[in-house]
């Protein structure tokens, strides 16, 4: 499975909870397959969709599921023991572990070598961490969100992008939606 | 004439419902980070690189909460795309409290060389920016908060050692 046949599965899964979703092809496939004004696409800043995800669970009590990426989780790798070391139970870090930097033409990552970021998430003191292959996704997304506790999820999958359409809609209208539907 | 310096900044950020600080220390900070860990009515994260701050500060805003970063000026060049395409593009208000090493009174030569560009970046990205040198200056703090939350623009606060020093 690639990416974008994971998102599809998890989608209604996902409907309705607040999600971060990582720049490029991640967000167009999940705008693609399901936008909702409760998904925050990010347009630009690589690397930050987890802590933008942690500020956004710490700060009010509705789940927050992050749809990140390893290539991404790599270039902001502080991010982990920022969230290991500030516990919300309403926060779901859902690696999608493809092996490589999908956006920019399926490079291979360090993830997709010798490096486990489950392994290293545990290291900077996450509690709860899964690893899990591409087709138990949805299942491990659900028991994250009915186990009420902070859950770190790496996804492993194939490399691959679907063919999707670059987001047009205005970023302070993405932003704007988000937080109606958040305040809803 | 002005009390303590590191209450009188942090009871600014509470009046103005700041009550999500991030924060990178730097020696000049230290005074404010301690603060901030005494009051119940701010949520103090640290984090470990200043553009995974404004990523935690941009979400904690979406969340409902008036975020502040605080950071030494030295960072500044790891924050520019953040800066850019998060905090500028999505509109996002983000007081920046930064120590300004490298001014009169520096000891460490290296931090001489980003002082040099430090204003130069900030007016490139047309980042609103005060600098505070004498202590009165902490004065205009709280109309600076002000301003920030009503333009929903990232503001810089320079601080160099000068008003950190005077007591």
């Amino acid at each position: 499975m690639i990416r974008s046949e994971i998102l599809k599965d998890i989608a209604p899964i996902l409907h309705n909870h607040l999600v971060v979703c990582n720049i490029g092809i991640p967000s167009q496939e999940l705008y693609a397959i399901d936008d909702q004004p409760s998904n925050f696409y990010m347009l630009g800043t690589m690397g930050l969709a987890s802590s933008i995800g942690l500020g956004l669970a710490l700060s009010q009590p509705k789940p927050v599921i992050v749809i990140d990426g390893d290539g991404s989780v790599l270039t902001n790798l502080g991010t982990l023991p920022t969230i290991a070391n500030n516990v919300t139970d309403n926060y779901i870090l859902l690696i999608i572990d493809n092996g490589s930097y999908g956006s920019t033409g399926d490079q291979p990552t360090y993830a997709g070598k010798k490096t486990s970021l489950a392994k290293v998430a545990e290291a900077c003191g996450c509690e709860r961490v899964v690893e899990c292959q591409a087709e138990d996704t949805g299942k491990i997304v659900q028991q994250a969100l009915d186990s009420g506790q902070m859950t770190i999820i790496v996804c492993k999958c194939e490399s691959g992008n679907a063919k999707m359409p670059v987001i047009t809609m205005d970023s302070v209208v993405i932003r704007d939606r988000f937080m109606k539907a958040l305040q809803a | 004439m002005t009390g303590n310096i590191n209450k009188r900044i942090t009871n600014d950020l509470v009046s103005n419902g700041v009550s999500f600080v991030t924060t990178v220390p730097c020696k000049q900070l230290a005074g404010v980070i301690e603060e901030l860990e005494t009051r119940d009515d701010i949520f103090h994260i640290p984090s470990n690189k200043e553009d995974e701050g404004m990523g935690l500060c941009a979400g904690a805003f979406m969340g409902g909460k008036r975020p502040a970063i605080i950071m030494q000026n030295t960072a500044l060049g790891v924050t520019m795309n953040t800066l850019a395409t998060l905090i500028q593009f999505y509109r996002i208000p983000l007081p920046m409290l930064i120590s300004y090493r490298g001014e009169l009174g520096e000891p460490v030569a290296c931090q001489v060389e980003m002082a040099l560009h430090t204003k130069a970046i900030l007016a490139q990205m047309n980042i609103p920016t005060y600098h505070f040198h004498k202590r009165t200056d902490v004065e205009e703090f709280d109309n600076i908060l002000k301003y920030t939350f009503m333009c929903n623009k990232p503001v810089a606060i320079l601080t160099d050692a000068t008003f950190w020093g005077e007591n």
